[in-house]
């Protein structure tokens, strides 16, 4: 007995190493497998408010080419407006839509934390709970899609970017085209291209066609654009073939950004899923 | 002893916000990444007990991994790192330096042990992080690419920080 404790005593560095390696292990595959809402991510309260803080230096660094961004946009949605305001406000319109509001709704919110060199990248908004983000909603931003949230907390959530090997988003190669594909960020190391698989192999496409999202999930609306394709026909060796595409999101400096919230997805989800039980 | 535990904790928050707020963003494409907050641990006193050593290098590796949203795999290579320690710091310390309370620091001690301890630790830390980060033995030899040019670059910047902070005094004889 005495020699055992001994052996333990001698050798303590080599168990303890076991022992706090195995943990940090289990912690590792827990989070590769289930992610679940564990404390330790960057939505937690105590490193939410650093990155806030860090953030706030950053953003005075962006802001000029922030503003031009958001005035090209502003312009791009006046020049829509203007197509609705022209026509001719005494003739009543005809039809009445059937539904009260919009489907979407657009929650704008800031990039207070943003990775792209990381293999599977994250980041930190500042909206949350109190603001009705909820897991597994989109994030746009003014030219492109960015991924989807993940965790969220009381202020904050954290959103899956696309530039993650989780993240895979329907896509579609014009908005009227009824090819349909899905977008990964694939195995590469730049945060400016991104991969294109599942394309049907009879299906034509040129380089420098647009590719906008399908719609088909609750995530994001339909018609919102994505990039273009950089190069076709990189075969992937069955009946589909891949695409190399150039996003349109500039993901090293995004700033701000659109949280989308469907208000029918709950219903669309609760219909998709009683199909699954009957079935 | 109050003030060698306060200064490592000023250096422990130092290199925290170094890595996460600088750091974090840097990088050449997505092939070298610097991580010199394995300093903190490094420059523990040498004299601590094994239990506290790993305890300490558990905490750090789970608040760069609450930053970067890696749960576990920082953890998991600075609690590799604290084993290399204690393994290197046994082979090629006297017992009556092994349990002084010094720092073991680029002014406390010689350069060529200094240099040898970065080198090995940054190369295992790296190792590790970046094999856990995959989590499989495919493209092992990409992993270790990255694990390496990212040692090169972690210990250019270990050496800088070294460099800034030298101070030649408490020299202890060395072996």
């Amino acid at each position: 007995m005495k020699n055992l404790w001994l052996f333990f005593v001698r050798f303590n560095a080599f168990f303890w190493f076991l022992l706090f390696f195995t943990f940090s292990i289990v912690l590792v595959i827990r989070n590769n497998n289930y992610q679940q809402s564990a404390f330790i991510n960057s939505s937690n309260i105590f490193v939410g408010t650093l990155y806030t803080k860090f953030n706030s230096w950053q953003e005075y660094i962006n802001l000029s080419k922030d503003n031009e961004l958001l005035t090209a946009e502003n312009a791009a949605l006046r020049q829509r407006l203007q197509f609705f305001e022209d026509s001719d406000s005494t003739v009543m319109p005809a039809i009445k839509l059937t539904m009260d509001e919009a489907q979407y709704e657009f929650i704008p919110a800031n990039v207070i934390n943003n990775s792209i060199s990381q293999k599977n990248n994250f980041i930190t908004l500042n909206k949350g709970i109190k603001d009705g983000i909820e897991p597994n909603m989109g994030v746009i931003s003014s030219n492109g899609v960015v991924g989807t949230v993940l965790k969220v907390s009381e202020n904050f959530c954290t959103v899956t970017s696309l530039l993650n090997s989780a993240t895979k988003i329907s896509v579609s190669l014009d908005s009227t085209s009824e090819t349909f594909g899905s977008l990964v960020w694939g195995n590469n190391i730049d945060s400016r291209y991104a991969m294109v698989k599942d394309i049907p192999n009879h299906i034509k496409a040129y380089v420098g066609q647009p590719l906008f999202t399908s719609g088909y999930s609750t995530k994001f609306p339909k018609g919102i654009k994505v990039g273009h394709i950089l190069e076709t026909d990189l075969t992937s060796g069955g009946s589909f073939k891949d695409m190399r595409v150039l996003l349109t999101t500039n993901f090293s400096n995004l700033t701000h950004v659109y949280i989308v919230k469907d208000k029918l997805a709950k219903e669309k989800i609760e219909l998709e899923s009683s199909n699954n039980n009957n079935g | 002893m109050a003030k060698i535990i306060i200064f490592n904790i000023i250096r422990f928050i130092l290199l925290v916000i170094l890595q996460v707020a600088l750091l974090k963003n840097v990088s050449y494409y997505n092939i070298a990444t610097p991580f010199p907050y394995i300093l903190c641990i490094l420059l523990l006193p040498l004299g601590i007990s094994n239990l506290t050593l790993f305890t300490l290098a558990f905490l750090t590796g789970i608040t760069i991994d609450a930053f970067y949203d890696s749960v576990g795999v920082h953890t998991a290579a600075c609690v590799a790192l604290a084993y290399f320690r204690i393994f290197f710091l046994n082979i090629t310390l006297e017992v009556d330096q092994r349990d002084s309370f010094q720092t073991p620091s680029w002014g406390n001690m010689k350069f060529k042990w200094y240099s040898t301890y970065i080198l090995l630790a940054t190369l295992v830390q790296h190792i590790v992080l970046f094999t856990i980060e995959i989590f499989s033995f495919e493209n092992i030899l990409q992993t270790l690419i990255r694990a390496l040019l990212s040692t090169i670059f972690t210990i250019a910047i270990i050496f800088v920080i070294s460099l800034l902070t030298y101070s030649g005094k408490n020299k202890i004889p060395n072996n």
